[in-house]
C-alpha cells in the first residue's frame, strides 16, 4: 500500500517534470500550441509501473536479507546455475557439450561469426586476467587496457623491425606484459581504494598518450599496418582458413588461461591473494609478504593482456592508439564485475554476455551503453556478488576425519 | 613460572611510540620467558594494543629496543621490521577488532597462517607437480589439526564470517598459531565471550602453554581471568607501565588498585 502511494508521487512529479517536454509542443510554422494530452497519460503509467517494480524488487531484497540477518544465510549462497553447475554428472556433460560447440563453431558459422567469437573470447582472457588483479587480490585496476595495448605493440613493431613471428612473440608478450605489471605495481604498493583508481587509470592514459604521440617510436595516431597473422608451418592461408586457425589458438589460449588461472586460485598464492583482499593488515601479520603479493597479482594479471594483445593485433592486422581507450579498461573491469569477482566461470560468462549481446542485438546498439550501465546498476544493487559468486575450494578432509575419530 | 633458567624470548627496552603529540606508549620495559604467560591490563586507551602493533611491526616505534631471542637462533633487534617479517620469526597475534579473512573458509583462515611457513612458488603453483601436491596435503592437515585444538572442525569449509563470535575469536588464535609462533600476543581474546565460552578459552590457553611450549601475553579486560591465568601481569596507564608482578601483588598495589581497579569499582 505504501508502495502504491510513493510509486503513485513518484508518477505524478516525473509528469510535472516532463510536462513542458513530453504534452506541450509549439509548432513554430502554424504558430499553435499543441497539447498532447495522450503523452501525459503515458509517463505517468510507465513512471508509476517501474517506480512500483522498483520498489518491489527492493523490498523482496530486505526481506531476503532479514532472513539471511536471522540465520537462514542466503546471501553468498550459490545462485541455482551454480549448484547445477557444482553437480559433477552435470558439469561433464555440460562441459562436453560446451567443448564440442566449440570446437565445430566455425564449421556451422560464416567467417562473421568465428570474428566476434574471436574477439569475445580475447575478451573472456583479458577479463581472466584483471580477475586475478581485481576479483582474487582486489587491487582496483582501471589501465588495464593499457598492457593489452603493451603486448599488441610489442608484436607489432617486433614483427615489423624484425620480422619476429607469431609464435615467439605470444610468449613475449606475456612476460612483456608481466614487466610492465611490474612496473605499474612498484609505485602504487602504498596506496589504497580512490588513489589506486587514479594512478591506475593515469597510467592507462599515460600509455596511450606515449602511443599517440611518440611517432619514432610508435608511428603515432596512423598506427602500424600490415602485421602478420598467426603462422602455420609457413602455409599460405585465406582469410577464411586464418580466421578458424585465430579461433582454434583462441580456444586454446582460453583454456591455457582457465587452468593456469585456476590453479593459481587454489594455491599458496592464490590464497595470499585472497587474503590480501580481505584484510591486508592481518594478511601481513599472519606472515605475507604484501609488496611480493602485490606485484605477483599485477605482473600475472598483465601478462594475460599482454600475450592476448599479441593476439590482437595478429588478427586485426593493424593496431593504433584508438583501440586502446579507456572504455576498454572499463569493459574489462565490467566483465570482471558482473560476472562475480573472482569465479572464473562467472568472468567467462560476463564476457559473453557483455561482448556477444551488443554485437547480436545491433538494433539497440543506439542505447548500448544506457542499457550497459542500466545493467550495472540494477546488478550492484540486487546482486552484488555478481553472476556468480565465488565459490571456495572444498578440501580432502574426510581422510582427516575419520582419523580422529578413531583416534 | 618466570625462573631466572628459563630463558628470555621477548625484551622490550624503553619502547616508546608518539602519535604526533601523543605518547601513546611510553618508555615501556618489559619481557617474557619461555613457558610464561603475561598479561598486559590497563584502563581503556593505556596504550595496550598500540604496545601489540609497536612489538609485531603494524608501527614503527619512535624509540626504545624489541629484542627477541628465540631458541637456537641469534638475538635480533625488530624495531621497524615488517610485521610479516616479525611473523617469520616467530611471534603471531590475534586482534582486538576480530580481523579473520571473512570470505574464505575457516579452514582456509588456518592455512593462511601456514604461507611462511611453506614455499610453493608461481612456477610451482601453475605446474602443481607432486612435491607442490604433497606440501598442499600438508598445510590441509596441519590446519585442520590445529582446527580440532580450537574445536572448529564442524566448521571447517563453512565461511569465516557465518562463525559465533566466540568461535571466530577461537580461529583467530588457530590462525596465529598456524604460524608456529614462539610467543603468541592475544588482544582481548575474551571481549564479548560468554562465561562459558571464556572457561573454554581459558583451558585452550593453558593446553596450547603445556602441549606447544609457546609462550603467552595477552591484553584482558577480564579480571578473573587475568588472574587465574597469568604468572605475571604488566599494568599500564596513560602508555607508561605502573607495575609488574604476579596476581596477588598486583591485587595489593595501591597504585593498580587506584588506577584500574578502583576506577571499575567507581563505574
Ligand atoms: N594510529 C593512531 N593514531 C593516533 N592515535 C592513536 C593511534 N592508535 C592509537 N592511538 C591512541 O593511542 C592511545 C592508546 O590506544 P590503544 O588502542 O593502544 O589503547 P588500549 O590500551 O588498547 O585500549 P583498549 O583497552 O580500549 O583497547 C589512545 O589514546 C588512542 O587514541
Ligand atoms: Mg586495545
Amino acid at each position: 500500500m505504501k508502495n502504491l502511494k510513493q510509486s503513485l508521487a513518484v508518477s505524478l512529479w516525473f509528469i510535472f517534470l516532463t510536462f513542458p517536454l513530453m504534452v506541450v509542443k509549439v509548432n513554430t510554422t502554424d504558430n499553435i500550441v499543441q497539447w498532447r494530452w495522450m503523452n501525459m497519460l503515458w509517463v505517468g503509467l510507465a513512471i508509476f509501473a517501474l517506480s512500483f517494480l522498483w520498489r518491489y524488487a527492493l523490498a523482496r531484497k530486505e526481506a531476503r536479507q532479514m532472513a539471511a540477518m536471522s540465520g537462514e544465510d542466503e546471501h553468498g549462497k550459490p545462485s541455482k546455475m551454480q549448484r547445477l553447475f557444482e553437480d559433477p554428472a552435470v558439469r561433464t556433460k555440460m562441459l562436453f557439450g560446451i567443448m564440442a560447440f566449440a570446437l565445430v563453431f566455425p564449421w556451422v558459422f560464416d567467417t562473421y561469426q568465428s570474428t566476434i567469437m574471436i574477439s569475445a573470447l580475447i575478451y573472456v582472457v583479458l577479463g581472466l586476467g584483471l580477475n586475478i588483479t581485481v576479483g582474487l587480490a582486489g587491487l582496483l585496476d582501471l589501465g588495464y587496457v593499457a598492457f593489452f595495448a603493451v603486448g599488441a605493440y610489442a608484436y607489432a613493431l617486433l614483427n615489423h623491425h624484425f620480422g619476429l613471428g607469431f609464435w615467439i612473440c605470444l610468449p613475449l608478450g606475456a612476460v612483456i606484459g608481466g614487466i610492465f605489471g611490474v612496473i605499474l605495481g612498484f609505485p602504487i604498493l602504498r596506496l589504497r581504494g580512490d588513489y589506486l583508481a587514479i594512478v591506475t587509470l593515469g597510467f592507462g592514459m599515460i600509455v596511450k598518450v606515449v602511443l599517440e604521440n611518440w611517432s619514432d617510436f610508435s608511428f603515432g595516431p596512423s598506427g602500424i599496418a600490415q602485421i602478420d597473422r598467426p603462422g602455420l608451418f609457413g602455409m599460405e592461408m585465406n582469410i577464411a582458413a586464418s580466421t578458424t586457425y585465430i579461433y582454434y589458438i583462441m580456444i586454446a589460449l582460453v583454456i591455457l588461461t582457465i587452468i593456469v588461472t585456476g590453479r593459481l586460485k587454489n594455491s599458496r598464492i592464490g590464497r595470499a591473494w585472497i587474503a590480501l583482499r580481505e584484510d591486508e593488515i592481518a594478511c601481513v601479520a599472519m606472515g605475507i609478504d604484501m609488496a611480493r603479493t602485490k606485484l605477483s597479482a599485477y605482473a600475472l594479471g598483465a601478462c594475460w593482456a599482454g600475450m592476448v594483445g599479441v593476439m590482437f593485433a595478429a588478427k586485426t592486422t593493424f593496431i593504433n592508439p584508438a583501440s586502446f581507450t579507456f572504455m576498454e579498461s572499463a569493459i574489462i573491469l565490467s566483465i570482471v564485475v558482473l560476472g562475480g569477482m573472482g569465479s572464473i566461470l562467472g568472468v567467462i560468462l560476463g564476457a559473453l554476455i557483455l561482448i556477444l549481446m551488443p554485437e547480436y542485438l545491433r538494433a539497440f546498439s543506439e542505447y548500448r551503453m544506457l542499457i550497459f550501465g542500466a545493467a550495472m546498476v540494477l546488478m550492484m544493487i540486487f546482486r552484488p556478488q555478481g553472476i556468480i559468486s565465488n565459490i571456495r575450494q572444498k578440501y580432502e578432509l574426510k581422510g582427516l576425519k575419520e582419523k580422529s575419530e578413531n583416534v | 613460572m618466570s625462573d631466572a633458567d628459563k630463558q628470555v624470548l621477548l625484551e622490550v627496552k624503553g619502547l616508546t611510540m608518539d602519535f604526533g603529540g601523543l605518547r601513546a606508549v611510553d618508555t615501556i620495559d618489559l619481557s617474557i620467558s619461555e613457558g610464561e604467560i603475561a598479561a598486559l591490563i590497563g584502563p581503556n586507551g593505556a596504550g595496550k594494543t598500540t604496545f601489540f602493533n609497536c612489538v609485531t611491526g603494524i608501527y614503527k616505534p619512535t624509540g626504545g629496543d624489541i629484542l627477541i631471542h628465540p631458541q637456537d637462533k641469534p638475538t635480533q633487534r625488530i624495531n621497524g621490521k615488517k610485521p610479516n617479517i616479525i611473523t617469520e620469526l616467530g611471534m603471531a597475534r590475534t586482534f582486538q577488532n576480530i580481523r579473520l579473512f571473512s570470505d574464505m573458509t575457516v579452514l582456509e583462515n588456518v592455512m593462511i597462517g601456514r604461507h611462511c611457513r611453506t614455499k610453493t612458488g608461481l612456477t610451482g603453483a601453475i605446474l602443481r607437480g607432486a612435491s607442490v601436491r604433497k606440501e598442499e596435503q600438508q598445510i590441509v592437515e596441519f590446519s585442520y589439526h590445529l582446527l580440532e585444538k580450537v574445536g572448529l572442525t564442524e566448521f571447517a569449509d563453512e565461511f569465516s564470517k557465518n562463525l559465533p563470535y566466540g568461535a571466530q575469536r577461537r580461529l583467530e588464535i588457530a590462525r596465529a598459531m598456524a604460524t608456529e609462533p614462539f610467543l603468541l600476543l592475544l588482544d582481548e581474546p575474551a571481549a564479548g565471550m560468554n562465561p562459558q565460552e571464556t572457561a573454554d578459552l581459558v583451558a585452550l590457553i593453558l593446553r596450547i602453554r603445556s602441549e606447544e611450549t609457546i609462550a603467552i601475553l595477552l591484553i584482558e579486560h577480564d579480571m578473573k581471568l587475568v588472574m587465574n591465568l597469568s604468572d605475571t601481569i604488566h599494568v599500564m596507564e596513560y602508555g607508561k607501565k605502573i607495575a609488574t608482578g604476579t596476581p596477588q601483588q598486583i591485587k595489593d598495589n595501591p597504585k593498580v588498585i587506584e588506577a584500574y581497579l578502583g576506577e571499575e569499582a567507581d563505574a
